[in-house]
């Protein structure tokens, strides 16, 4: 199990996957708008979204949790 | 060793001495996947060791052949270069009052020829039992770091750690130019965890704590992290050719080649929307001769690109924000990587190419606490006293300090190009009218709001446009992004005389 986390600062924009969707290791599965600017992030390794965590439009923090992958 | 030298046969005493340690620590070396030190020597040089100084070190000593370091000139790419490094089967390859002097030595031969020096790491440390004759004295441990700080920027000093480098010892690394760690076997660390243990009650295993990978994507100590020994040796002899012996010579140049070809240009892989992301690389890739990037810290703060390559077979230096990464905003760690390497490449004549693609640097509570100004200003204070030619290229954006710390117009670029779309501003379109009309943009009714924006940002945009930015001489060319190679392959032709000092002064006074 991995926690997909943010990279930085900055607002959810949006969320690419649904649980229970599998993804590829290098996929970008969420996209943070922050600085203006988008910043897709991607899934270290590849598995099933189990939990999708933060929700679009929520603000969030350096590390803090995305979603989770099995 | 001792009954050899009192029957005086010197070939089997100096047969004793090239073998290294017990035959139980070369076993746990192949263990480990680590070479023996005379081995690495023989993959780093064309043809071995040339000549070797101190073998006999401490040979009438029990069990520490040349007292567990080999110091001695070979050649890289049929250039001459000196060379440490530990034998880690020789007392795990700690240090004593001879392996000091040794080292001592080799920085003092290295400084007379003016030629590259490498540091083979893997050693524990001091020898705890010598340490009055190899720790405090004026001739001790400290002289190691002290010759390295004097050496820095008169010849490349490089580090190649293939094992530990522990408490004191660490420091040999932290005054490279650059770190490269072999993942699994090498760490840096001042404390071990058993002493992390017993001191402040932490309990955490050496990976963890001062692992490669760690030093390479965390604390930014590594510059690169190699799968194995053998690709360290390989990456270090790479990584010299893009420098010359010495500050008073400049980079060979090489035979030249033209960029790997695509299928799509330039102008195809950068998007037109100034927000959305790209993978700097790409472009990276087609303006380059192919295969010649050298990259350093490409696991530390990957929002900033930096790294050796060459173009028309002259080597370069590259900082290039990355879109792709935390939207190529500048972060502390960031503003650190690019100082040191913009730092390293003045040094030793390697002409700055900039290609800015920067939203700023980043705001909010987290990276003020983190000193964002201070660690910007560095980036800024390296970039501002670097004489060697820098060409900046505004790729698609320039914002707020961003554009400074890229090497912006006022930072005395040889010259300072856009290509055709760019923009430069204190902040994009989106922020700008939002800072400027929030109130206004409140006071109107909600269904004109959007209208009332668009066009605000229609306005400001026409500002920021490239072509006003050319005309009022601010930028000094603006270019097709196809004609980025050419551009600069004329550009750097074009200054390669540029002979510049910065200011008369002692020195300046680093924000650090």
């Amino acid at each position: 199990m991995t926690i997909v986390k943010a990279s930085m600062a900055g607002t959810v924009w949006k969320i690419l996957v649904t649980e229970g969707e599998q993804v590829e290791a290098n996929q970008d599965v969420v996209i943070l708008e922050s600085m203006k600017m988008e910043i897709p992030i991607a899934a270290e390794e590849a598995g099933t979204v189990k939990r999708i965590i933060a929700a679009e439009g929520d603000f969030i923090n350096v590390d803090d949790d995305l979603l989770e992958i099995e | 060793m001792t009954k050899l030298t009192a029957d005086n046969n010197h070939q089997a005493i100096k047969d004793a001495i090239l073998k290294g340690g017990h035959e139980k620590y070369h076993e746990k070396n192949k263990e480990q996947g680590k070479l023996f030190v005379r081995e690495r020597l023989e993959l780093l040089f064309d043809e071995g060791l040339q000549s070797e100084d101190g073998t006999f070190a401490n040979v009438l000593a029990d069990g520490l052949p040349a007292d567990g370091v080999v110091t001695g000139i070979g050649k890289i790419h049929g250039r001459t270069v000196c060379v440490m490094a530990n034998d880690s089967t020789v007392k795990a390859g700690s240090w004593g009052k001879r392996t000091v002097e040794k080292i001592i030595r080799i920085q003092e031969t290295a400084e007379k020829l003016g030629v590259p020096l490498f540091y083979l790491v893997d050693s524990a440390g001091a020898r705890i039992t010598d340490q009055l004759e190899m720790f405090p004295g004026r001739r001790g441990a400290g002289r190691i770091f002290y010759n390295q700080v004097k050496l820095s920027g008169r010849i490349p000093q490089i580090c190649l750690l293939f094992g530990p480098s522990a408490a004191g010892g660490a420091y040999i690394p932290a005054f490279c130019d650059v770190v490269v760690m072999v993942e699994g076997n090498a760490s840096m660390y001042l404390g071990s965890p058993r002493m992390a243990e017993m001191v402040i009650g932490e309990k955490v295993d050496l990976e963890t704590m001062g692992g490669a990978k760690m030093h390479c994507s965390v604390s930014g100590c590594g510059d690169v992290l190699a799968k194995s020994e053998e690709e360290a040796i390989a990456y270090a002899r790479q990584y010299i050719s893009y420098f010359p012996d010495n500050f008073k010579n400049k980079p060979k140049l090489e035979e030249p080649k033209l960029p790997a070809s695509f299928e799509k240009s330039i102008e195809e892989i950068i998007p037109a929307n100034q927000n959305a992301a790209f993978n700097m690389h790409d472009l990276i890739n087609r303006i380059i001769d192919e295969g010649s990037f050298c990259e350093v810290k490409k696991l530390f703060a990957a929002e900033i690109i930096t790294g050796f390559a060459r173009i028309n077979g002259q080597s370069v230096g590259i900082i290039a924000n990355q879109p792709r990464v935390k939207g190529g905003v500048l972060f502390h760690d960031s503003a650190d990587k690019a100082a040191k390497f913009i730092s390293l490449c003045d040094a030793f004549h390697i002409p700055l190419i900039f290609l800015a693609d920067v939203p700023g640097f980043m705001i909010g509570t987290q990276v003020e606490k983190m000193g964002i100004i201070r660690h910007g200003a560095k980036m800024i204070f390296a970039m501002s006293e670097a004489t060697v030619p820098k060409i900046t290229v505004i790729v698609r954006k320039a914002y707020g300090a961003g554009l400074y710390a890229m090497a912006g117009p006022a930072f005395e670029p040889d010259v300072c190009i856009a290509l055709n779309g760019a923009q430069i501003a204190v902040m994009g379109p989106e922020a700008a009218v939002n800072a400027v009309y929030a109130n206004k943009i409140a006071a109107l009714p909600k269904e004109e709001q959007a209208a009332f924006i668009e066009q605000q940002r229609e306005e400001y945009r026409k500002e920021i446009d490239v072509y006003r930015l050319a005309s009022e001489l601010i930028i000094d060319d603006v270019i097709e992004p196809n004609e980025l190679r050419k551009t600069l392959e004329l550009r750097l032709d074009a200054y390669k005389s540029k002979e510049l000092k910065f200011t008369e002064r002692k020195h300046g006074v680093s924000p650090v």
